[in-house]
């Protein structure tokens, strides 16, 4: 993620409402990757995510004159992707049931995570097996849509609690809520299945596992 | 001195993460912590599945993505200038 820019930001709106039209590419390619992985987590289509963000950027485009910079400029972005996504949702009558109690989850439910009794790290140079991104991507993808858009905000497009809160339109206390939520089902579900992913562990007599 | 259960941990094990609980939650976790294996193997593993999600690789654009993208505002300002 590119970290916002908030006088770079101004300074090309600006400049852009002037008539440089051009410095709207520079404006929108920070927001691109977040764009894009929020209408994903929404359409669960990788092609119609990519036309969504398409008409995103236009949209931000066409209405750049109305941003006002009481929020950050990419909340703002990500707020027209968000009524963008639910909007061909509503349209193709798609929209799943988990996404209708969004705001009825504030309670804090009982969770038993998967039970360990020891760890050992899965480094990042795992990810370098194919089967390892494609395990992590399917057990986000399982997620329920209020906690996966969490996950791809926070986790995944390291934004702070503020900002997810203002794209999603929700609470700061609900994307707590819901961020240790999605965390504790993604480690039910893939801790157990990490373990093949750890380095073996070097004995005395050589390499065990 | 009151001590706290599995089950309260893995209430916080998000916000201990994040660095997110006040000092004295922080302090009875971590006194927690060095007693109990799977309390540290649940925390230990959310934070593994943390880290690896959160890597580049995980999720990237599709190919061509941001060339398209551009290539689509280009003609979408030109449009909207005419």
């Amino acid at each position: 993620m590119t970290a916002p820019n908030p006088e770079f930001e101004a300074d090309c709106i600006r400049r852009i409402l002037a008539g440089e039209r051009h410095l709207f590419h520079a404006l929108i390619s920070p927001c691109e990757r977040a764009i894009y992985f929020m209408l994903l987590s929404l359409l669960r289509n990788e092609a119609e995510a990519e036309d969504a963000a398409q008409d995103t950027a236009i949209k931000v485009y066409l209405n750049l004159k109305n941003f006002r910079g009481d929020s950050q400029f990419r909340t703002w972005v990500l707020s027209i992707a968000r009524n963008e996504g639910l909007g061909r949702l509503r349209k193709a009558g798609t929209r799943r049931e988990d996404s209708l109690d969004a705001e009825t989850d504030e309670q804090t439910g009982d969770y038993t995570p998967a039970i360990l009794t020891c760890w050992r790290e899965v480094p990042s140079e795992a990810l370098e097996r194919q089967e390892l991104g494609a395990m992590l991507r399917k057990a986000i993808d399982g997620l329920p849509e209020i906690y996966r858009n969490v996950v791809l905000l926070r986790d995944i497009e390291e934004m702070d609690v503020r900002e997810t809160a203002a794209a999603l339109g929700i609470t700061e206390g609900a994307v707590k809520v819901r961020l240790h939520r999605a965390r504790a089902l993604l480690q039910r579900e893939l801790a157990p299945r990490l373990e093949g992913f750890a380095p073996k562990k070097k004995g005395l007599f050589g390499w065990f596992k | 001195m009151m001590r706290i259960d599995c089950k309260h941990v893995w209430n916080y094990v998000s916000a201990y993460i994040d660095g997110e609980v006040d000092a004295e939650l922080r302090a009875e976790i971590d006194r927690h912590l060095e007693t109990c294996e799977i309390c540290s193997a649940v925390l230990d593993s959310t934070r593994n599945v943390v880290v690896l999600v959160a890597d580049g690789r995980v999720f990237e654009l599709p190919t061509g993505f941001s060339k398209r993208l551009h290539a689509r505002l280009d003609r979408e300002m030109e449009l909207a200038r005419s």
